[in-house]
């Protein structure tokens, strides 16, 4: 599908759903309590099938969080980018691992660098960071650590 | 062959038994260990010979290189890449140059172009042929080892030359290559590609007809399609199910489009198809290399640009098609000189998660032709 009809779509999914104009791929802002429904009918409509999440990730915008997922069709070849607006001071989303099996470790990697807390993960706990990172979380913009050097 | 270690359990983080049945043996192979390539960690839970559960640790070589990006100007990042996939870091450097580029619209000279393009395929046949030789050696077989360095050696003097360094290049910024190749690389290259046509078939009788190896490999570490494309796995690993995932292919970068060269798929899902993909896939990238060996256009090996660069407000995104699979850049930028946010998407790091999936129930004397064929490079992983 084009980008035009991909909007069409998503805007007969999610009426309140709001795009970003300007970027090399086609974005679109949802709420984070209709992202779980959102994400299955990307993956399971028979017009979109997004059946492969290149990555999640996130971003600190010291106000809020963002979380961002490239998601491609192997079936047509079209992509999209989904933003995720989400609290700073809780930051909570439900997770799609289950839709995107990839999703369990890049869930797991935004979890102990930004904090977010996935909600129904199946294995929620650190990957790369050793015992004791629990609620420091390195990627945040407030993050110091007064050992180890991190700013040039 | 294994160091059996009984864990501990201390009961505060991971607590490894948990979910365990009585009689479960749970052992770790790594963080030093030959088989895993690096510092990789594994911790497997068995039943007898078979696999219940395999479970990643990882970390020991992470460098926060996303948050070191942050405080890097965007010539600078590009040389910490080059740390990631040690094996592609001209690939690497590839992408970081194109995902600046994008952002700043620089037109890139054709001379440039196509040099980059002779040194992401040169790197990547020494890629396959470093894994070739260690994966030979994994499953117990030590003479392929000599046989591919023996080829690689050629490559690593030819990038000697040109770029002076023979493992993280940094020989791609933004707008161009650093310098022009040396006066002897058309020559080294195509003694490099007569080299290779003649010795690969050597390859095919040490190993790949070798009866002992097509029994370890056959069957074994079945990917199906649907599992590859959910996993997010790319590369080798996601051609050996079938599934056309070349990035050359699939978003052309650089020139790509008006080369002839094949993508190569294999329906097998097992290691030995994987295996087949990066054997075939090294001769497509001789194809390529002979293509243009030739037709280097003549004029400027980079494109003028200014001393500082500034990205515009917005996010940009670059992918490339790395020995290993899909990577891809992802800068978010405030306008500023350095990046607000980075993000690399490793292709090792989601090849890496469907280990536990396609391993349990296995024998783990598999294990390794399973690792071997899903070529991991750690530092790419942990980043």
């Amino acid at each position: 599908m084009t980008n035009e009809e991909l909007k069409t779509t998503i805007t007969g999914l999610l009426a309140d759903a709001s795009f970003e104009e300007g970027g090399e791929f086609l974005t679109v802002n949802v709420e984070a309590g209709a992202w779980k429904i959102f994400a299955s009918h990307l993956r399971y409509d028979e017009s979109l099938q997004f059946d492969f999440l290149t990555f999640c990730t996130g971003i600190d915008w010291k106000t809020h969080l963002t979380m961002v997922y490239h998601l491609d069709s192997y079936t047509y070849h079209h992509n999209i980018v989904v933003k995720v607006k989400l609290d700073a001071a809780k930051p909570e989303v439900e997770t799609v691992s289950d839709i995107w099996q990839t999703a369990n470790f890049h869930e797991r990697e935004v979890y102990e660098l930004f904090g977010v807390n996935f909600l129904h993960h199946p294995d929620l706990r650190l990957l790369i960071l050793e015992d004791g990172w629990e609620g420091r979380n390195p990627l945040r913009k407030d993050f110091e650590d007064p050992v180890n050097m991190i700013k040039l | 062959m294994y160091r059996t270690t009984e864990i501990i359990s201390d009961g505060t983080k991971n607590p490894p038994l948990e979910g365990g049945e009585a009689g479960d043996f749970i052992i770790n192979v790594g963080p030093q260990h030959p088989a895993t390539h690096g510092v990789l960690h594994l911790v497997i839970t068995l039943n007898g010979e078979t696999i219940k559960k395999v479970e990643p640790h990882l970390g020991y070589i992470h460098r926060s290189i996303e948050k070191m990006c942050e405080s890097l100007t965007y010539r600078q990042f590009i040389y910490v890449t080059s740390r990631m996939d040690y094996l592609s870091s001209h690939i690497n450097n590839h992408a970081c140059a194109m995902c600046v580029e994008k952002g700043m619209q620089i037109e890139v000279p054709a001379r440039a172009r196509v040099i980059r393009i002779l040194m992401d395929e040169l790197t990547r046949i020494a890629s396959h042929e470093l894994w070739l030789g260690a994966m030979a050696m994994d499953l117990g077989a030590f003479t392929p080892f000599f046989h591919t360095f023996r080829e690689r050696e050629m490559i690593n003097e030819i990038m000697e030359d040109t770029c002076g360094a023979r493992l993280t290049m940094n020989y791609m910024v933004p707008g161009g290559v650093m310098q022009d190749i040396h006066p002897d690389f058309q020559r080294k290259v195509k003694d490099f590609v007569k080299q290779f046509q003649r010795k690969i078939g050597e390859m095919d009788e040490i190993v790949t007809g070798n009866t002992i190896f097509q029994n370890r490999m056959k069957g074994v570490g079945i990917i199906t399609r649907e599992d590859a494309i959910s996993f997010g796995c790319t590369g080798p690993v996601s051609r050996g199910s079938g599934v056309s995932s070349d990035t050359r292919k699939l978003f052309p970068y650089e020139g790509y489009e008006n080369i002839e060269f094949d993508e190569v798929i294999e329906t097998g899902c097992d290691s030995f198809a994987r295996y087949m993909i990066r054997i075939r896939e090294m001769q497509q990238s001789i194809r390529i290399i002979e293509q243009l060996i030739d037709n280097i256009p003549e004029g400027d090996f980079q494109a003028k640009t200014k001393a500082v660069l500034k990205l515009p407000k917005g996010d940009f995104f670059q992918r490339v098609e790395t020995a290993r699979g899909q990577f891809g850049v992802y800068i978010v930028s405030e306008g500023g000189t350095t990046p607000y946010r980075i993000k690399f998407r490793s292709p090792g790091f989601s090849n890496l998660s469907i280990l536990d999936h396609i391993a349990r129930g296995s024998k783990i004397g598999d294990l390794v032709a399973m690792m071997g064929t899903l070529d991991l490079v750690i530092p790419d992983i942990d980043r």
